[in-house]
């Protein structure tokens, strides 16, 4: 096996081509509230969904979804053309969550909350490697600070530190579900994290992200606008 | 390269699952060793008050000794519970936990076994020196520890099913109470039954086989139990 088989990203372990997440009449309720109606996409490797609304227009709830936390009310999920119900085998392997939270333990460091975070995604990291990630997005001399002391963004950079090890070592996870991820982040860390997704991109990866923020990608995009009715695709 | 690409986690083997869950949650207690002692420390307080509400009656202290320390078992048991899941909840973990390449019911087996490691295994070791304020003798302590050793699993397993379905739950920790006690009921007869039986020099083996029966039928369901509670709290 070797890991240089795309030429477009030879430091990254490459992936079938030929992912898809599809989804067909998406529909979520909470209580009299219909959250989601009648929701369809495609992607496909290399593509990136970017989701846009209002607070409360259900981003947070469709990347529930997707991520197989949250059963819709009706519609279909199928990734590879695999259904699977809520987080089967095929789901978790494939996908990647940060969500609105940090999911970080305020007890561990910064590199423990790493750690714990890889080992729990089956990913086996040296030192030296885990190291370079923290370096990368400006944790290297925060590495050994409480979680509960960081600030927003340092928790933030945690997160795509984790980003930058799925990256290159196995197993890929190759659906990325971002939760708000450029919150609280800088400049130069909406930077850090446009590259990451680029690279995962590259690699053959497929990406939804809400956001606010305009992304600098050169992969194509499919907006969607949740505030919309019928969730229209622009 | 096909194979894992088609699957992409061959490498991974499930029951590592069980480890990756216990390291982490005896590291993350270690973190916090206070509200492993403190759970400790209620549990010695509240067999200790018998003695000291009751008086120096002996007969009558000896009498209720395997009851007594077996309800402060529960209760401390009980205290300790929201630790499983709650925090992790809180702060999102589990979410990533359930969407980990392990499956759920795995990682869920590990925090059992860290919880019991935490709780009631230090439980179960303190018991005898409790047991000896209450003038009971070394054979019956050795029941009461036997007891404990197969009957504190069962609390963490149950315990943790009812965790994992009142997460989430306002006012949570009252209604966790009112569904794990009624459920305790079985391993309390049970347990403070086999050190009663001793101490009256009757066969207790048939109790401490039906703590073990119920150890492994747990054993086996609760893991399926609280991760199939543990998905519908966090739908």
């Amino acid at each position: 096996m070797t890991d240089a088989g795309d030429p477009a990203a030879p430091s990254v372990p490459t992936m079938k081509s030929a992912h898809n997440l599809i989804a067909r009449d998406l529909q979520l309720e909470r209580g009299a509230r219909s959250i989601i109606k009648g929701l369809s996409f495609d992607i496909r490797s290399g593509q990136v969904l970017i989701l846009r609304g209002a607070n409360g227009s259900g981003k947070t709830s469709l990347l529930r979804i997707l991520a197989g936390l949250t059963l819709p009310d009706a519609g279909t999920v199928a990734w590879d053309g695999e259904k699977p119900k809520a987080l089967s085998a095929a789901w978790r392997n494939a996908a990647l969550y940060l969500g609105h939270t940090n999911a970080l333990k305020d007890d561990f460091t910064a590199q423990e909350n790493l750690l714990d975070a890889l080992s729990v995604d089956g990913i086996d990291v040296t030192p030296n490697a885990q190291l370079a990630a923290l370096d990368k997005v400006g944790l290297l001399d925060r590495r050994q600070v409480l979680a509960r002391r960081l600030s927003q963004g340092q928790k933030r950079r945690v997160g795509l530190a984790r980003l930058s090890l799925a990256l290159s070592h196995t197993p890929r996870k190759p659906l990325w579900l971002l939760d708000e991820p450029t919150n609280a982040l800088d400049g130069q860390g909406v930077a850090l994290f446009t590259g990451l997704i680029g690279e995962h991109l590259n690699g053959g990866g497929i990406a939804c992200i809400a956001t606010h923020l305009a992304l600098n990608l050169s992969s194509p995009v499919t907006e969607m606008n949740l505030d919309s009715p019928m969730g229209a695709l622009q | 390269m096909d194979a894992r690409l088609v699957h992409p986690a061959p490498s991974v083997s499930p029951e590592r699952g069980v480890l990756v869950a216990l390291a982490r949650d005896i590291k993350l207690a270690a973190r916090s060793k206070g509200e492993v002692a403190q759970a400790l420390a209620f549990f010695v307080v509240v067999v200790s008050l018998f003695p000291l509400a009751i008086g120096p009656e002996t007969a009558l202290l000896k009498r209720i000794a395997p009851g007594v320390v077996w309800v402060a078992a529960l209760l401390s048991v009980l205290l300790t519970l929201p630790r499983v899941l709650a925090s992790d909840y809180a702060d999102g973990t589990l979410e990533q936990l359930a969407l980990s390449v392990y499956p759920l019911p795995l990682i869920v087996a590990g925090k059992i076994v860290a919880h019991w490691l935490m709780t009631g295994l230090p439980l179960a070791l303190l018991s005898p020196v409790l047991g000896l304020q209450f003038g009971l003798q070394a054979h019956e302590l050795s029941v009461l520890f036997a007891s404990l050793i197969l009957g504190t699993p069962i609390l963490s397993m149950i315990g943790a099913i009812g965790a994992a379905l009142t997460l989430g739950v306002r006012g949570g920790s009252i209604l966790l109470a009112l569904l794990v006690l009624p459920l305790y009921i079985p391993v309390l007869i049970f347990g403070a039954g086999a050190v009663e039986q001793a101490m009256v020099a009757l066969d207790f083996s048939a109790n401490l086989s039906l703590l073990g029966a119920i150890l492994l039928l747990g054993g086996l369901v609760a893991p399926l139990a609280v991760a199939a509670a543990v998905k519908i709290s966090l739908d």
